[in-house]
Parts: C-alpha cells; sequence; structure tokens
C-alpha cells in the first residue's frame, strides 16, 4: 500500500469496475423469456384442446413447421437477404442525407433558419399518408420502396444530428479558442466527438425507424422480401407464414437494435455516465 | 529591468444587463515584466476574472490598451495560456492527447514534449487514462501542460485551484511554483485566497470590487519555497488583510453600506 502514501496518487480513483457479465446476461434472459414462454405454452394448449379455427390462429408447432419448411427451402433466407438489403440502403442514405442538412443547420444559423421550419413540418407529415405519393411518383419499383425507407430512417437522424451539434459544451468550444483549432480539428477533435452520444442514439432511432419503413414499404406491395412473403401467405391461406415474418421482422429489429447498441458503447466508452 | 510583456493602460470594462449598465473595471493599470508571478487577490464580483478573460483576448475591454509584447491583443491564442477554474478537459481524450489537443502525437517533437511535460506535472502512468479516472488535481495538471505545450508567454489561471481541497491545493500551488522555477513562464493568477496570494506571487495587485479597480500592490519579498507557517509569511498575509480592511472602511465611508 506504498502508492497510497504517496501524495501524488492521494486524489486517484480506481477505472470503474467491471459488470460480472455472464451471469448477468443468462439471469436477465432467463427472466425476460419467462412471460412469452407462458403465453407460447398457453397458445399451443389452447390451439390443440380449445377450438379455434386454425385459419385464423394456427398453433406455435405449425408456425415452427412453416419456419423450418422455409428454412429449409432457402426461401426465408432469400427473402429475407431481400429485405435486409433494401432496409441498410434505404437507412444508408437516409442517414447520410440527415448528417449533410443536419449538420448544416447545426451549425449555420442561415441554414437553420431557411430549411428547419420546413423539415419540421415535413418530419410531422406521417410517412404512412406520404408513401402513396412516393410510389405514384417512383413507381411500384425498388426505388419507391428506399425511397420509403429512406425518409423514415431521415427525420430520427436529422433532429438528433442538429441538437447534439448545438449541445457540444460552450466551455470546451472556448479551450478550442484558445488553443486556436483549425478547421478541421475543431471538427474532429471538438464537435464531432462532443456531438456523438447524441449522433449515436440518432442513429439508433433511425436504423429502427428504417426497419419499420421497411415493413410499410414492402407491405405497399413488394415482388421479394419478408412483406411480400407475408402479404403472399395472406391471400393463399398460410396464417402461419404471415407469423413467421411478424416473428422476423421482431426477431431482426431486436439484432439490429442490439448491433448498434454495442457500437455505441465500444465507442462512448469514455463517457463516465453510459450504463446502457 | 526588463522591458514589460504584459502593458495595460486605463483598462475599462462595463456590463450590460437589461436597461443597467455594470461597470467591471475602471483605470485599470498593470505593467508585468518577463518571468514574474504576479496573483491577483480580490472578494468575487470584483472583476478579476473579467481582468484575466481580457487579457486573454477572451473578451474586449471598452477603452485603454492591452498590450502583449508592444502588440495589442486582438483575440485568443496560445501565446496566452489560460487554466480555466474547472480543468475543461476533453472527456473523449486520453491524457497524452488532451495535452497534444490538435496537434498529432505521432510527430516525434510533439510527442517527446508530450512525454516531458507529463513528467513536469508528475503525471506518469497516466498517459492512457480518460479524464473520468483523475482527481481533480490531477485534470487540472493535464490542462496545465495543455497550455505548457504551446510555450505561451504568459499563463493565466483563472482561480485555478478554487475547487480542489486544502491538502490538494497546496500541492498545486508547489507543483505550479515547481513549474515557474523550471520553465520562467510569466503568470498570472487570479484568486480569492490570501494565503495563495501570498504563496505564489512574487507581487500581489489588490483589486477592490463594484467597479473593479486596482487598490495597491504588494511586493513579496520572501525567497520560495515558503513557509506559510513562517512569521515573515504572516506578516504578508496581515498587509494583505490590511489593505482590504482599508477598501472595506472606504466603503461604508462612501456608500454607508458595505458588502
Amino acid at each position: 500500500m506504498t502508492q497510497q502514501a504517496e501524495p501524488l496518487r492521494s486524489g486517484w480513483r480506481p477505472p470503474l469496475a467491471r459488470r460480472t457479465w455472464n451471469s448477468g446476461v443468462w439471469a436477465h434472459f432467463a427472466w425476460a423469456a419467462l412471460l412469452p414462454g407462458l403465453i407460447l405454452l398457453g397458445w399451443q394448449l389452447y390451439t390443440a384442446y380449445g377450438e379455434v379455427n386454425p385459419i385464423l390462429l394456427p398453433s406455435p408447432a405449425a408456425i415452427a413447421e412453416a419456419l423450418g419448411t422455409l428454412t429449409a427451402s432457402g426461401e426465408l433466407a432469400v427473402q429475407l437477404g431481400v429485405s435486409l438489403g433494401r432496409a441498410a440502403l434505404g437507412t444508408l442514405y437516409g442517414c447520410a442525407a440527415a448528417l449533410a442538412l443536419g449538420t448544416l443547420v447545426g451549425l449555420s444559423r442561415l441554414a437553420a433558419k431557411l430549411l428547419d421550419p420546413s423539415m419540421q413540418l415535413l418530419r410531422l407529415t406521417p410517412s404512412l399518408a406520404i408513401a402513396p405519393l412516393i410510389i405514384l411518383w417512383f413507381g411500384f419499383g425498388e426505388t419507391s420502396k428506399i425511397v420509403i425507407i429512406a425518409t423514415g430512417a431521415f427525420f430520427p437522424l436529422y433532429l438528433a444530428t442538429i441538437q447534439s451539434l448545438r449541445g457540444v459544451d460552450g466551455r470546451l468550444t472556448e479551450v478550442a479558442r484558445v488553443l486556436q483549432f483549425g478547421r478541421a480539428q475543431q471538427l474532429s477533435r471538438l464537435l464531432l466527438p462532443g456531438a456523438m452520444p447524441g449522433l449515436l442514439s440518432g442513429l439508433r432511432l433511425a436504423m429502427a425507424y428504417g426497419w419499420l419503413s421497411l415493413v410499410v414499404a414492402e407491405l405497399l406491395g413488394a415482388q421479394a422480401g419478408i412483406g411480400y412473403l407475408m402479404s403472399h401467405a395472406q391471400t393463399n391461406g398460410h396464417p402461419a407464414i404471415i407469423f413467421v415474418g411478424v416473428l422476423v421482422f421482431a426477431v431482426m429489429g431486436k439484432l439490429i437494435d442490439l448491433l448498434v447498441a454495442t457500437v455505441e458503447k465500444r465507442v462512448l466508452r469514455w463517457r463516465d455516465s453510459y450504463a446502457g | 529591468m526588463s522591458a514589460a510583456l504584459l502593458e495595460i493602460e486605463n483598462l475599462n470594462k462595463s456590463f450590460r444587463t437589461d436597461s443597467k449598465s455594470v461597470q467591471a473595471l475602471r483605470g485599470i493599470e498593470l505593467d508585468v515584466r518577463e518571468g514574474e508571478f504576479v496573483t491577483v487577490i480580490g472578494p468575487s464580483g470584483c472583476g478579476k476574472s473579467t481582468l484575466l478573460r481580457i487579457i486573454a483576448g477572451l473578451e474586449r475591454g471598452e477603452t485603454g490598451t492591452v498590450k502583449l509584447s508592444g502588440e495589442p491583443i486582438r483575440g485568443p491564442g496560445i501565446d496566452k495560456g489560460f487554466i480555466f477554474q474547472e480543468p475543461r478537459l476533453f472527456p473523449w481524450l486520453t491524457v497524452e492527447k488532451n495535452i497534444a489537443a490538435d496537434l498529432s502525437l505521432r510527430k516525434p517533437e510533439v510527442r517527446s514534449k508530450v512525454d516531458e511535460l507529463i513528467r513536469l506535472v508528475k503525471l506518469e502512468g497516466f498517459a492512457k487514462a480518460y479524464p473520468r479516472e483523475l482527481s481533480g488535481g490531477m485534470a487540472q495538471r493535464v490542462a496545465i501542460a495543455r497550455a505548457l505545450l504551446r510555450k505561451p508567454k504568459i499563463l493565466l489561471l483563472d482561480e485555478p485551484f478554487g475547487a480542489l481541497d486544502a491538502f490538494t491545493r497546496a500541492h498545486m500551488q508547489e507543483v505550479l511554483l515547481d513549474i515557474w522555477k523550471h520553465n520562467g513562464t510569466t503568470m498570472i493568477l487570479v484568486t480569492h485566497d490570501i494565503d495563495e496570494a501570498v504563496f505564489l506571487g512574487s507581487r500581489i495587485m489588490i483589486l477592490k470590487p463594484r467597479p473593479g479597480e486596482i487598490r495597491g500592490q504588494i511586493a513579496v519579498e520572501l525567497s520560495y519555497p515558503r513557509k506559510k507557517a513562517s512569521t515573515a509569511f504572516q506578516e504578508y498575509r496581515y498587509r494583505v488583510l490590511r489593505e482590504f480592511e482599508r477598501i472595506d472602511e472606504l466603503a461604508w465611508g462612501e456608500s454607508g453600506a458595505g458588502i
């Protein structure tokens, strides 16, 4: 304990202790799975012994069987690939536009006065209301779907970009003035990292909204993708496949969110208060 | 005697709040020679921070001139190092990157200077730590190293140890004196702590509030390192206190109300 006696280190605090991961994660998972598990069990019993039309409510076993068949035939992978590709492309365009416009509005007062009011008006228009217009302009092809997804992903990140750039600590901006930061350093050492927490939570929202918009886009008419699989099953009377689609949308949505959350944790390691 | 590094002549500054105008500084005259350690002491609200911010170029005086090496000050810059009351480190950068700030550690000359400064401010072993892992005193030492890397002509310190506990503060004062002896950097330190002003300053400027005016200066003719418990030290303390009592009596006499 000689280090304690050293005057220099008297005020030093050790880094925050790392959480014990494994047991925590499994316990968390067990608790989270408890309720869905019970519902699933009740559902299976109800469909097996109750009087219920399997066209309206297929049993979990039937859904699992449909999932198995679709997976084995490779159909699910193909449709999922199409959906993921679409979502990725649309979200990418939406996020790129959001970062560019958000940076402009966040850093320039003129741009804020000129652009932001119109953006706010567009933001409050429901995407389902614009979707028919987009289809009218871009047709039923791939373009309209990408545009619908991009619009969905755009606004959360646009707003987050503006707010987080404006929220950069003014006291640090003063330090940058005293140290005579150049333009490039101001962006890379002050504004970007200062805005990063807000940008990442904006990105997380943007990806969630992009994924939600994918459902809208595909259910409005598509020749491929999970949404297509679902509407096709609807017209051909395969309710189990619709459930498989819902399941895939939910699980993929959660996985995407988990991915961004993991990146967030990595990038924001420097933050004291960050707790997931 | 060498020519003054910093020359302030008849500096005035007032702030407008709503409809009122409050004079913060009036007729400030101050010359600081190269290598001096000037402490400015006064109660809160006496305009001492404003004075320092004007020297730093972060604010502008209304009338009067402020010159550094004969050149009027036009804005903030690395020749005028500034230590704020809070360390103001970039929380996303490690200690060494905070010191380098806009400079690249990949340049060998930056690398070696940063390493040297980390030793000077006694932070060996913490180069890769993040600010959240540092105590207040350590963080303030990083801020000092960050300013020193730019080889400022003058280092301005705005109540730099005000937020620290008494023991850490005493330690930081010693670190600062070491740096001053080692580098010879000209320093102006603003404080409301009489002990600190006497312990550090080769000259103490006494500022009275409302409006901020220099009401006297005391040259401290004690060799460093100074002993706070010594009689000579205590005598300087009394002289500073007596100045403030005189100011208080004047204030009572002028307006009939003290602070």
